[in-house]
């Protein structure tokens, strides 16, 4: 073809999408609704990839203790960048005014003092923990919202979720199948070409027949106009990377369930206050949740969004105006289904005595039975599939109730 | 000897870069001899080290970017004063110019656009600009849409030409099995370019300096070139780091950054669960305050080298791992360090690591404790634990079911083209956009060793784009059955042969050569 206008590519590798047979698994979705009352539940899942410093975040001001610890990095409702008072003791980060609009409205809410059962300050055990959903780093190839669909009613199984980038996270890795999409800017390969390569992946190299079918899916469904990337910050990535996939959930055959990471978190240095580094990140998380609201459209009033990250930042600032890794952090949920207008806490306090090991914000409250209680309300799954296959072992952490509306 | 084109196949994709096109022997030499074959790069004297006209050394390059950075604030503040809009000297690409970008670590989804789209627009405006290199996607956008080319800054033009060096040796050397262990140890003990200027200024540098002349030496050495790096000081901010009780702590009332300490132990040496608690964190930052290099006004020193900076380090003696460290000084963090390097939990979590690279994900037992035992018993011998690898068995006989990474797939192409690189462009774009962006993972654990990180769907994908373009550009003069006598031979499968001899065009043919399981698994 010496046409290489992309506009034609496109639509070819689109034909061919809804076309082949083996590309049936997405594209044939069935619509996914709630028995009971007719919704379509979404549920997207950001991991922050670092450890997100959940006092500089959600800042508890009311404390006595945090100002002194938080020292040169710390908010405070007054002053030239002024936090966001959430209520009477909890206040926003300034870079967050979208996170603050959808918790008026009531569509947000913050879990504080909230933790996984991982004890140590390993990022990289922290975050298979966090997205194995295991009790403990026990390197295993499945995540737990893998696991969740497959525990999905029969009949009602999504049969596909979204990972988002160009690896999967491994919170969507595992038996259930998943799509991948990464927006990316390439001349793509003839569709003639990639069919006889999935065919001889398929004698040769089932895996990779897989991971390429897959692959070849979803790449245009996801693409606008403005999908082509832009130089830009990190800001104007992660919303690029947002809008892409509530593009490709807001279709009526499109996958429900997202997983994305956005990196950067671990702030040792230099962490900033209500401006610099940490705030910048904070902007572009916050315009990331505005892309996935506008971008779903009417199925924000069915999703969830829930943001975690591996563990928190020591409660104390370091040597270098940074802070260094710790436990207890926040977790976000933003979404037309959250009940909102809320932090949620059993605020353990910052006086040392109260600090974990003496230098973490106690954990107070287990992950597990936040991201329960968001896939219990919004899915159905059981009390037992939860404790057992989506989170195994976790039974003394009961799904939080209340969550979405 | 009888040919193995089998053994062939591991000597030249599991343990090296791949079958040269343009100089099919490799592959005749690999079987009839595979061992040997891949042994030979280990006996050659100096054969890992890098040299390249025009690459400095880390103080030059640091001079060279400490001047750079002056000739800007001095362009900035004439600006300023005559009432126009600052513009930098040369014009630099947005994320060495923001203060955010030069701080963050990569977004790791968003490596990809970020990197294209962001400071590697350094790249882009040559790469389209018909320059012959194999790797250069066919541009289908039309002229107009570029922007103009602008001229690179002494941090651009460093990291290619380091990026160049690295990628011509990969092309042209013989097997690849030492260059797959500097990217090894590179790996390992990564930085990352886009921690900012300097790191972007040195990551070339540092795995010259630090890294290859230690792979086939000891690993003790290599590790203390590595924490003594100013690169690796500046990526995990030790050069910040004070001691609280020392004289610039006093004065500064500022402390301690546990980040490289923390690393050291969990990354570099003893892993994960290998026996050592927070407190050991905490006070061998403590020994190693005052680990920095000289800054632009060289009151330490010549200005970019490592320096101990007696003022900033932690006075007193320090407990670590159940021995207490004198206060020597510098040596007293030479000696913590030489200890770790000896820890059992560093042979054991080296070994894990070592074997999973090279063999498979779920590495056999039987050989990690094997070369635990060998770099146990040479006290951290890294060419004795190369070659107990190539003398294993079960480094020969395990199916071929590893990924290539990115790079090892970019470079194994290259060579089957026989095709040097000129320009790096071409391969860092395809880099970012595989989400393996040279010399810049996303955390200090460097770019991930398994097959669920680079068989994903996406990923799979891309390559295929990839190896379309290629096919695309060169495939008109190739004779893709060939080509696949130099990959494979007859260790080539019948269906990867029939797929080929089918093509509906050379062009495809290539395109499907280059993304058969026998160049994508190794």
């Amino acid at each position: 073809m010496m046409d290489c206008c992309e506009n034609r590519l496109l639509t070819s590798r689109r034909g061919l999408l809804l076309g082949g047979a083996s590309f049936a698994a997405w594209a044939y979705l069935p619509k996914f609704a709630r028995a009971a009352d007719g919704r379509d539940p979404r549920l997207i899942v950001v991991i922050l990839r670092g450890a997100l410093d959940g006092l500089s975040t959600v800042a508890p001001v009311g404390d006595p203790d945090y100002a002194g610890l938080h020292g040169s990095i710390a908010l405070a409702a007054d002053g030239a960048h002024p936090a966001i008072m959430l209520d009477s003791f909890f206040a926003l980060h300034p870079a967050m005014p979208e996170f603050a609009r959808m918790y008026r409205n009531m569509h947000a809410a913050v879990i504080h003092a909230v933790a996984t059962p991982y004890r140590d300050r390993s990022h990289f055990d922290g975050q298979d923990v966090l997205e194995s959903g295991y009790a403990g780093p026990g390197r295993v190839q499945s995540g737990w919202l893998n696991r969740a669909l497959e525990a999905l009613p029969r009949g009602e199984r999504v049969s596909s979720a979204l990972a988002v980038g160009p690896t999967t996270p491994l919170v969507l890795r595992g038996a259930a199948p998943t799509v991948g999409w990464a927006p990316v800017a390439l001349p793509q390969a003839d569709d003639d070409t990639a069919m006889r390569l999935v065919d001889l992946y398929r004698h040769r190299d089932p895996a990779l027949a897989s991971a390429l079918s897959q692959g070849l899916q979803l790449e245009k469904a996801a693409s606008g106009d403005d999908m082509k990337p832009k130089p830009g910050n990190a800001v104007a990535q992660m919303r690029q990377v947002a809008r892409g996939a509530a593009k490709l959930m807001a279709a009526d055959d499109g996958p429900r369930i997202a997983a994305l990471a956005f990196d950067g978190w671990d702030t040792h240095a230099n962490e900033g206050g209500p401006v610099g580094r940490l705030a910048f990140l904070l902007g572009g998380l916050d315009g990331a949740l505005a892309e996935f609201e506008s971008g779903l459209g009417e199925r924000w009033r069915d999703t969830v969004v829930v943001v975690a990250t591996e563990f928190g930042r020591t409660a104390r600032i370091n040597g270098t105006d940074g802070t260094d890794h710790g436990t207890g952090t926040i977790a976000l949920l933003a979404g037309g289904a959250v009940k909102g207008g809320r932090v949620i806490s059993d605020w353990p306090g910052l006086k040392l005595a109260n600090l974990y090991e003496g230098r973490d914000l106690k954990p107070t409250t287990d992950l597990r039975s936040v991201i329960k209680g968001v896939l219990q309300a919004q899915f159905g799954l059981s009390d037992r599939a939860l404790a057992e296959t989506v989170f195994p072992d976790s039974a003394a952490a009961r799904p939080m109730k209340g969550l979405v509306t | 000897m009888a040919r193995d084109s089998q053994a062939a196949l591991v000597a030249l994709n599991r343990f090296g870069f791949g079958a040269r096109g343009g100089a099919s022997g490799d592959l005749i030499n690999a079987a009839t001899d595979p061992r040997g074959f891949v042994k030979a790069e280990l006996n050659r004297p100096n054969g890992v080290l890098l040299e390249a006209p025009g690459l400095q050394s880390t103080p030059q390059l640091g001079q060279a970017a400490f001047a750079y950075q002056d000739q800007v604030k001095q362009a900035r503040e004439a600006a300023a004063k005559a009432g126009t809009p600052a513009e930098a000297p040369s014009p630099q690409a947005p994320a060495d110019q923001k203060p955010d970008n030069k701080l963050r670590r990569n977004l790791s989804l968003n490596t990809v656009m970020t990197e294209i789209a962001g400071q590697m627009a350094e790249a882009k405006p040559a790469d389209n600009a018909a320059k012959p290199d194999a790797m250069q996607p066919n541009a289908a956008v039309p002229p107009a849409a570029k922007p103009a080319p602008q001229p690179l800054n002494v941090i651009q033009k460093t990291f290619r030409a380091e990026a160049l060096a690295r990628l011509q040796r990969a092309t042209l050397v013989e097997c690849g099995f030492t260059e797959r262990l500097v990217v090894f140890w590179s790996n390992h003990f990564c930085i990352s370019a886009n921690k900012g200027e300097l790191a972007r200024m040195w990551a070339g540098a540092f795995e010259r300096e630090a890294i290859r002349p230690h792979v086939l030496g000891r690993f003790a050495d290599m590790l203390k070139a590595v924490e003594q790096h100013p690169a690796m000081l500046f990526f995990l901010d030790n050069q910040q780091s004070l001691g609280p009780d020392s004289r610039a702590g006093q004065n500064r009332k500022r402390g301690l950054n546990e980040n490289l300490a923390r690393e050291i132990m969990e990354l570099h040496t003893l892993g994960v669960g290998g026996g050592y608690t927070q407190e050991d964190v905490t006070s061998l930052a403590r020994i190693i305050t005052g680990w920095s290099f000289a800054g632009r006004q060289g009151q330490l020193g010549t200005p970019g080298s490592f320096v101990f900076n007696t003022n900033a380090h932690q006075p007193g003696p320090q407990a670590l791992l159940g021995k207490t460290y004198e206060a020597t000084g510098l040596a007293q963090g030479e000696a913590a360090l030489a200890d770790i390097a000896r820890h059992p939990s560093t042979a054991n979590f080296i070994a894990t690591k070592f074997v999973r690279h090279f063999v498979a994900d779920d590495p056999p037992p039987s050989l990690v404790a094997r070369l635990r035992d060998v770099f146990v018993k040479t006290d951290g011998d890294l060419k004795a634990l190369a070659t107990a690898l190539v003398d294993s068995d079960e480094a020969w006989k395990a199916p071929l079911t590893k990924m290539r990474s990115p790079y090892d797939f970019l470079v194994a192409s290259g060579r089957l083209l026989a095709r040097v690189p000129e320009d790096p462009g071409a391969y860092l774009n395809n880099l970012n956009l595989l989400g393996q962006p040279l010399w810049t993972p996303a955390g200090p654990n460097g770019f991930p060793d398994t097959n669920a990180a680079w068989a994903a769907p996406e990923g799979i994908k891309l390559r295929l784009d990839i190896a379309a373009q290629m096919g695309a550009r060169l495939g008109n003069n190739i004779d893709p059955l060939d080509l696949l006598e130099f990959a494979a031979a007859d260790a080539a499968s019948t269906e990867t042969r029939r797929t080929i001899e089918r093509a509906e065009s050379r062009q495809q043919a290539l395109a499907l050569l280059l993304m058969a399981p026998e160049m994508q698994r190794r």
